[in-house]
């Protein structure tokens, strides 16, 4: 197993870990913390592909990708501050009011 | 080259102005624009038809092509020859008349701008009708005057009597329609043109089998029926009798209802090669002549004596088509529209005098208050009973010789029919006079000091149309006469290259047409005599008559219960079948299907998915990771 096979195995390690805390986790915070990691995972994809292929725009893609994320954090935060101070609660299970 | 189009033009310009801003402009300039652009378009007949005259060459006008579908290429083209040049004289010159006399007729009305838009817009249609190349322009001229004629007859709309006279029209109108458009598709099957000039040479020697001939003539004539007012679709004409007097004139006695005529005459190829659908025609305008007459021997309201006249005198054309002599009808028609519109406006004259009464039982002794109206009305009535030399006795002279002599189907019952209806005519158009002009005054008190004679606009007119019901046809003679004094007849001699010479039979000599000739008028003079005789000399006997025939007085007075047929047989199956077969079974059963059954299995799936929807977020995350693990699961296995 060379380096690149073990660092794309890691990635899809670390997406899986991350979606399965947004699957699972009831805290909103934790939620969003996992949906980072997922995100993190995405980036060390594009990283060690970009390595091995000796290109650039894989590496310049991780930028973008910082960049977006930090934007997505600032306004899902203010989301979770807004639901927080509506229920009074970090539980998900406490914002479900849109039930079918 | 301009010049064709205009004429149908200027009146839709007079259309436009008078109907956008009428209301807005002072009465005379909307009268005047209304009578003008007509008076226009009736100059630029007259010069186009001195040029036919001359050369004989037809005019062609193409616009635009209206529609090109493979095949099938409609354009909007105007086309002027002998047959079209004569309905075009009829119609602007009767039309712009008529506009005259409605600026007298209708001074006091509130909607006068409105009356002119709809009276300008009819005549934009009728010449459309009048010059249309092919079916499809003609077609559209041919609903535009049923439009026309339906918002005219319910112009006072406010009266629900007379907008639902107005319906009438428009919807037995439609009947004839249908016949009018299948027609029209057998011919495009066929002959794969709708041109009219194409259409008669592809079936003058097509060789088709002859019972499509004949149910293509049939369909024709349906349509033609509608139109004209003829059995068994006259139903609407004595009812249009509610819209304005000129308008009965102009639509309902000059035009109009003579666009059948034009219309046999326009395809007499294909009625030349349809000898059945000929005999339907000749069979179904002798008994509309001879039931139209007898219907006006019964009715007590003048515009309806006028009105079952009208759908006679069409009869007598049909007959005359149908038995080949085209030219003959197209003669009749022209001589017919100036009298009747004369008899129709000195009718107005009347009505305008006595506003508004239509009863004659309530009008008589006017001779004295109304003598030149009364002559002018005299000339129109001598003319529709064929007292020589009044035109109507040449063009209808013209139908009875052919009802006998024609090798198109003459005989002698056609022309004993015809003679018959002739004498009837006579009589209740006399009886019209007397009750209406002379006898006992039974004009009700208070309408006794408004009566006056028309104004001057009015009295021009009836002067102008009284002096042609006398002079009209002397354009027209017959041909034996024409030969013994050394005089030629133009009328006929005009349209013989579109429309052929009468087909005679073999073996006839002149004395026969002479005495044809004289025993028509002796018929005539007997129906004036003989009214004479039961309405003024003796009043009584028409009373004990009346008496005396009872059941089939009523019977005839009622229109022999065409209209109760009508009412009882056709809308009451219609409602039935619209109530008990359509409502209860197939509405039930539709409901049950699309509501009761599809609408309760839509509320079912919908309770079904909406478990789905469970408001948890994770859920949804959930449901993206399947959906996108199956999208790869298959994008792995099949790509």
């Amino acid at each position: 197993m060379d380096r690149y096979q073990f660092l794309t195995i890691l990635a899809g390690l670390i997406f899986s870990l991350g979606l399965l805390g947004v699957v699972l986790r009831r805290n909103l915070l934790v939620v969003m913390m996992c949906l980072e990691i997922m995100l993190n995972a995405v980036v060390l994809s594009f990283v060690s592909f970009a390595v091995r292929g000796q290109t650039l725009p894989g590496i310049a893609m991780t930028f973008f990708i910082y960049v977006a994320a930090s934007c997505e954090i600032a306004l899902a935060m203010a989301i979770v501050v807004l639901l927080v101070k509506r229920r009074g609660s970090l539980d998900l299970g406490a914002h479900q009011e849109l039930k079918g | 080259m301009i010049k064709l189009t205009l004429i149908p033009l200027l009146p839709l310009l007079g259309f436009l102005i008078n109907g956008l801003m009428g209301n807005r402009l002072p009465r005379w300039i909307v009268s005047t624009i209304a009578c003008g652009l007509p008076a226009l378009s009736f100059l630029i007949t007259l010069i186009l038809f001195s040029g036919l005259a001359a050369n004989g060459v037809p005019l062609t006008e193409t616009l635009y092509s209206w529609a090109a579908l493979g095949t099938l290429n409609v354009d909007v083209a105007f086309y002027f020859d002998q047959v079209s040049a004569v309905m075009c004289l009829v119609v602007t010159g009767v039309g712009t008349l008529i506009h005259i006399y409605s600026a007298g007729y209708m001074s006091h009305d509130e909607s006068q701008p409105r009356y002119f838009a709809y009276l300008n817009l009819f005549l934009f249609f009728m010449l459309m009708l009048v010059l249309g190349k092919n079916m499809i322009v003609l077609f559209a001229g041919w609903e535009g005057v049923g439009l026309a004629s339906y918002l005219l007859i319910g112009f006072w709309y406010k009266d629900p009597e007379k907008s639902a006279a107005g319906m009438k029209a428009f919807i037995v109108n439609r009947v004839g329609d249908t016949g009018f458009v299948l027609a029209a598709f057998l011919i495009y099957f066929y002959a794969h043109t709708l041109d009219f000039q194409a259409i008669n040479s592809y079936f003058a020697t097509a060789n088709l089998p002859v019972s499509t001939m004949n149910l293509i003539g049939i369909l024709l004539l349906i349509g033609a029926c509608g139109k004209s007012a003829q059995l068994p679709l006259h139903v609407w004409l004595p009812d249009a009798m509610a819209g304005p007097t000129p308008v009965s004139a102009l639509i309902h006695a000059a035009t109009m209802v003579t666009a059948g005529v034009y219309l046999l005459s326009r395809a007499n190829g294909v009625f030349l090669q349809a000898p059945g659908a000929m005999e339907v025609v000749i069979w179904g305008g002798a008994l509309t002549a001879f039931l139209g007459a007898t219907m006006g021997l019964t009715q007590y309201n003048l515009k309806k004596v006028l009105a079952y006249s009208t759908m006679s005198q069409i009869g007598y054309m049909f007959m005359a088509c149908g038995l080949g002599s085209f030219s003959a009808g197209m003669f009749h028609l022209y001589t017919h529209a100036f009298f009747k519109a004369c008899l129709f406006l000195g009718a107005g004259a009347v009505l305008h005098a006595l506003h508004g009464e239509e009863d004659m039982r309530n009008m008589g002794g006017l001779y004295k208050k109304m003598p030149f109206t009364f002559y002018t009305f005299l000339a129109g009535s001598l003319a529709l009973c064929g007292i020589p030399p009044f035109a109507g006795f040449f063009s209808k002279d013209e139908i009875l010789w052919s009802a006998y002599a024609s090798s198109h189907g003459g005989s002698q019952t056609i022309w004993l029919i015809a003679t018959v209806t002739a004498g009837l005519t006579a009589f209740y158009m006399f009886r019209a006079i007397i009750m209406t002009f002379f006898g006992t005054d039974n004009v009700p008190a208070k309408l006794k000091h408004g009566i006056h004679e028309p104004p001057f606009s009015m009295a021009i007119v009836l002067l102008i149309l009284g002096v042609s019901s006398l002079m009209a046809g002397f354009i027209g003679l017959p041909g034996v006469i024409a030969e013994k004094f050394g005089l030629s007849s133009p009328f006929f001699n005009f349209l013989t290259p579109v429309l052929g010479h009468h087909a005679i039979r073999a073996g006839l000599t002149e004395q026969t047409e002479l005495m044809f000739m004289a025993i028509s008028i002796i018929v005539a003079c007997s129906g004036i005599f003989l009214s004479w005789l039961f309405y003024s000399r003796n009043p009584g006997w028409s009373a004990a008559i009346k008496k005396k025939a009872g059941g089939i007085y009523t019977a005839v007075s009622q229109g022999y219960y065409f209209d109760a047929f009508y009412e009882n047989v056709i809308v009451k199956s219609m409602d039935i079948l619209s109530e008990s077969v359509l409502y209860n079974i197939g509405e039930k059963l539709l409901n049950y299907i699309t509501i009761i059954k599809a609408g309760g299995s839509a509320r079912f799936g919908g309770d079904l998915l909406s478990r789905l929807q469970t408001g948890s977020v994770q859920a949804y995350v959930l449901y993206v990771l399947a959906g996108l693990a199956l999208i790869l699961w298959w994008g792995v296995t099949n790509v």
